[in-house]
């Protein structure tokens, strides 16, 4: 007979436990076969491109641990960090899997970083926080737009993968986008220093390689999902953020307005040094063999 | 002087349907927005809630320890006010 108490709670976990304990496997009941007529070697190549995407950002954002500038702040980007790991390691596992080599370990810890497939946005090194948040906002919109569509991919286990990945990048959006606006549209200092994050971001090739097709992309129909066809989705997301956060008018430039400098030292140039403390090997992996230059 | 400090905010998770919200702890934040989203991410990260309350400290009123003894002590010897009579169902959860 039903405990009148238990309908008071959810039934899913022992009622002794007043915090949670329903953690769930994003895979659980997928079956994990690839489906006859996608190729291997190209799912596997794909999955490797959206594994090393998460690797490469997470580890970018885990060298801000013990360096962000509040403790609270430090956790989100610690959690945010541990959400693209986890993706990293699905999508991994899946490449190694699908490929019938190795596995998630010895693809992130012993490939060459000539083997590395990710977009070089995923391991620019920030200059400082307004640098890192504004390309959290890139990366996670573009992300958020490609993982939306890829839920209803023909391999079950991309699409659990992408379903499990929605609503943590949606979160990961949230959060950067929250920053950005407080910064753009704050201080003349935070100003500044955004527009300055901007400008680096927009200025060189790193937006339009999110945005160029692949050749593995082209071939997996069904499959992957054309980075082309988000192009004026995200493009609309940055530029709300940016018309909201007042950045959208001179962004570019590397001085807040007015000739004044602002006072106070000035922020450390884009992509120099600043907190990157191991950008050596990882800028070297991201921008020296971007993923346009694999065959 | 600028005070770089950002206000302290008291949280109070509720951690399942049905539950009260429950006070965790304390964060900084420069806002309720921001107050929020740092509770979601210092104290619900292992499952804990589904509803997040966030209060600024400093509105919170509390008893001083000066009138503990007026406030606390008379309830002490009312014993017919806990319900220790009753034999409780062994599958009364979070009592």
């Amino acid at each position: 007979m039903a405990d009148a108490y238990e309908s008071l709670t959810d039934h899913e976990d022992d009622a002794r436990w007043a915090y949670g304990t329903g953690f769930s496997d994003p895979l659980a009941g997928v079956d994990t076969t690839v489906p006859s007529g996608i190729d291997h070697e190209d799912l596997a190549a794909y999955c490797l491109m959206l594994g090393d995407d998460a690797l490469i950002m997470s580890h970018r954002l885990q060298q801000w641990v013990t360096r962000a500038p509040e403790t609270e702040d430090e956790l989100a980007i610690a959690n945010i960090a541990l959400d693209l790991l986890g993706q990293a390691r699905l999508l991994l596992s899946r490449a190694a899997f699908v490929s019938g080599s190795g596995d998630e370990d010895s693809l992130a810890y012993l490939r060459p970083a000539s083997q590395f497939r990710n977009v070089n946005l995923a391991a620019r090194a920030d200059a400082d926080f307004a640098h890192l948040v504004a390309r959290l906002l890139m990366f996670s919109s573009w992300r958020l737009a490609l993982f939306d569509r890829l839920t209803g991919a023909a391999d079950p286990v991309l699409s659990a993968i992408a379903a499990k990945g929605v609503k943590e990048l949606t979160y990961h959006r949230d959060y950067a986008a929250q920053w950005v606006l407080r910064l753009g549209d704050g201080t003349e200092i935070s100003r500044g220093r955004m527009r300055a994050a901007v400008g680096d971001l927009l200025g060189g090739s790193l937006v339009d390689e999110l945005f160029a097709v692949h050749e593995v992309e082209e071939r997996l129909a069904g499959v992957a999902v054309s980075p082309g066809g988000v192009k004026e989705e995200v493009l609309s997301v940055w530029g709300q953020v940016m018309r909201a956060a007042t950045l959208a008018e001179g962004v570019g430039t590397t001085a807040p307005a007015g000739g004044r400098p602002p006072p106070g030292p000035p922020p450390p140039p884009p992509g120099g040094g600043g907190h990157d403390c191991a950008g050596g090997a990882f800028a070297r992996a991201g921008s020296a063999f971007p993923r346009a230059g694999w065959a | 002087m600028i005070n770089h400090e950002w206000p302290l905010f008291e949280v109070f998770v509720r951690a399942k349907r049905g539950l009260n919200h429950v006070h965790v702890g304390s964060l900084r934040a420069a806002d309720h927005e921001m107050a929020l989203h740092h509770a979601r991410d210092l104290y619900t990260r292992r499952n804990e809630g589904v509803s997040i309350w966030v209060v600024r400290s400093d509105q919170v009123a509390s008893s001083s320890a000066e009138d503990k003894q007026a406030f606390f002590e008379p309830s002490g010897d009312k014993v017919y006010r806990h319900p220790t009579y009753y034999t409780i169902p062994g599958s009364v959860p979070h009592i």
